[in-house]
């Protein structure tokens, strides 16, 4: 899955970083008892706190602390029992304070890993350099009124994890499975919901590239605030692409902060802010050291789920899976329970094939998710039973699944009611295909002259005489046995 | 170390403080005192501390996850000198 950028004069590969903001799933903000609701009226969840007013101290939250505590558990990383709260200093209209609070010399999660499932089923790793956690800024809107700006802090001081990469990653595809797992450890932790298009997870990238062979990191670019996982790789192919023309062209790279444009498919530099780069960080004044003992870091521990890595690792040792189904049946952790459900007691492989082929086929046609799936794992389960026993075939139930898709009713009902019950009894298969050998003597003639191929059209037809419900098996052994000469 | 006059406008402009020219050189020589009390301080050999970002052995209070405000947005807007429909409302920022 290499990825390569082919130039006039050299072959080039990209180096990816990605910086992270997640937001905290918690009530209420990292510094403040303003609640964190999304979509409320402006201005409605802000306290003073948020607001910067002068002389209002920030106390921290102890649920983003565990929460921040959670996520680096899952992502394998070093927890920093002592960890410093610093000012970011810059001065922007949604920022009240004047600063962010952030953390810099000595975040709360350290060194980590995170495991990428590639799509042709192979994984990589990909290192987690820190994880720090931070206020969040309020929001800005410009398109309310021709000559202002307007402000909302309801965003302002919620909690907010990030999460930087070390720049691992080598191709688009790399980076958003990258952000896929992320978000599927995280939402497995219930430490961020994930959600990229309402902004509670955000991606900055940071795309340099290199002539193949080379070990030197080259000046890199920040794309910022992309907003979906197939924008963030579109960036950073354009942004790839960019840098390769200015390189063949005799140019050079300015480390710049940069947009992505959908529309355009394009990225451009954002208007520089003066001395944006200058934050002036230092240790706030306002908060203690924040720290806490190996028993509290245990505790946390001792409250993980299974993880999306071990599950995998448990289904494709336990239900013989290929790395590929079992990486597709843990994204989510309603997918893979969905998938126990159905798989319990029955063929796994089977189980795995009517999840990820026909369900998500149905799923993704409605655009639904699973939870809301109209079949559920129980009447699904039903369905493979159904075949398993021989009261249907496998062609019919791909039918029946149709109907318990859009009817929701349970696959023996409609089974029932449509009269699709597979023919078992010799008498009927036999009686259609002599009708179908009379109907059709030349082609009988044919065959036993040793056209052998005849037999799928003979199959087809008698078929086609039982609709459909003939049981495959003995249908070809007693059209065989009828057309020996 | 000393700071000169372009310095001095720098660091004025990271702060927003508007500083009028006349006052520029006089400031420069100020902070240039502040900032050879700091290289006198540098003379401590501090090789065997720990870096400190408080003078207290106190560690951070923790708050319990509970909202208990909000709700308040004309207490918010109050001081505000200008607002709209329940949003501050600041001259047009494009970026």
């Amino acid at each position: 899955m290499t990825f390569l950028i082919k130039g006039e004069t050299e072959t080039w590969e990209v180096v990816i970083g990605l910086e992270v903001h997640a937001q905290v799933i918690s009530n209420a903000k990292l510094f403040s008892g303003a609640p964190t609701d999304f979509g409320a009226d402006p201005n409605s969840q802000v306290s003073f706190v948020d607001a910067g007013m002068p002389g209002m101290l920030p106390v921290i939250n102890e649920v983003a602390v565990e929460q921040a505590v959670r996520t680096g558990l899952g992502l394998k990383a070093q927890i920093n029992k002592r960890s410093v709260f610093a000012r970011k200093n810059y001065f922007y209209a949604d920022l009240p304070q004047g600063y962010q609070i952030s953390q810099f010399e000595l975040p709360i999660v350290g060194e980590g890993t995170i495991v990428l499932d590639m799509p042709d089923g192979t994984s990589r790793e990909v290192g987690i350099e820190r994880l720090h956690l931070e206020q969040d800024a309020g929001k800005s809107i410009h398109d309310l009124h021709p000559s202002k700006t307007f402000i909302d802090l309801n965003r302002s001081g919620v909690a907010l994890m990030e999460v930087v990469s070390k720049p691992d990653m080598r191709s688009p595809d790399e980076a958003g499975a990258y952000l896929r797992k992320l978000r599927s450890i995280m939402r497995y932790l219930g430490t961020c919901d994930g959600n990229m298009d309402e902004g509670s997870m955000r991606c900055d990238a940071n795309v340099s590239v290199r002539p193949v062979g080379a070990t030197e990191l080259r000046t890199r670019c920040e794309v910022k605030n992309v907003n979906s996982v197939r924008f963030v790789m579109q960036a950073i192919e354009h942004e790839a692409r960019r840098h390769v023309d200015i390189y063949e062209s005799g140019g050079e790279i300015h480390q710049e902060t940069r947009q992505y444009d959908p529309n355009k498919g394009e990225t451009r530099q954002m208007r520089s802010k003066e001395f944006a780069h200058d934050y002036r960080y230092f240790p706030d004044p306002d908060l203690l050291p924040l720290v806490f003992d190996d028993e509290y870091i245990a505790k946390i521990k001792a409250t993980l789920p299974e993880l999306p890595d071990e599950k995998k690792e448990r289904f494709m040792a336990d239900y013989g899976l290929t790395a590929y189904d079992a990486g597709v049946l843990v994204v989510e952790k309603e997918t893979s329970a969905y998938y126990e459900d159905v798989a319990k007691g029955r063929d796994p492989k089977a189980a795995a094939n009517w999840v990820i082929t026909n369900l998500f086929g149905a799923l993704n046609k409605q655009g639904i998710s699973i939870t809301n799936s109209p079949v559920s794992a129980n009447n699904l389960g039903k369905l493979i039973d159904l075949i398993t026993d021989d009261t249907i075939s496998g062609r019919i139930a791909k039918d029946v699944f149709e109907v318990m898709v859009d009817e929701g009713k349970d696959p023996e009902t409609i089974v029932e009611e449509k009269g699709l019950k597979q023919i078992t009894d010799t008498g009927p298969i036999e009686a259609a295909i002599e009708q179908v050998m009379a109907d059709n003597p030349g082609k009988v003639e044919e065959y036993r002259g040793g056209k052998d191929k005849l037999i799928g059209w003979f199959v087809g037809q008698v078929m086609k005489q039982t609709g459909g419900k003939a049981n495959p098996g003995m249908l070809n052994e007693l059209l065989r046995k009828k057309l020996a000469p | 170390m000393s700071l000169d006059d372009a310095t001095v406008r720098k660091i004025a402009t990271l702060a927003r403080i508007d500083v009028a020219d006349a006052d520029l050189a006089p400031l420069a020589k100020e902070l240039s005192g502040i900032m050879s009390w700091i290289e006198q301080l540098q003379e401590v050999d501090t090789d065997s501390v720990e870096p400190m970002s408080g003078g207290t052995d106190m560690t951070l209070g923790w708050r319990k996850d509970a909202v208990s405000d909000g709700g308040h947005a004309d207490k918010v807007l109050a001081n505000a000198p200008e607002s709209h429909e329940g949003f501050f409302g600041v001259p047009k920022v494009i970026e």
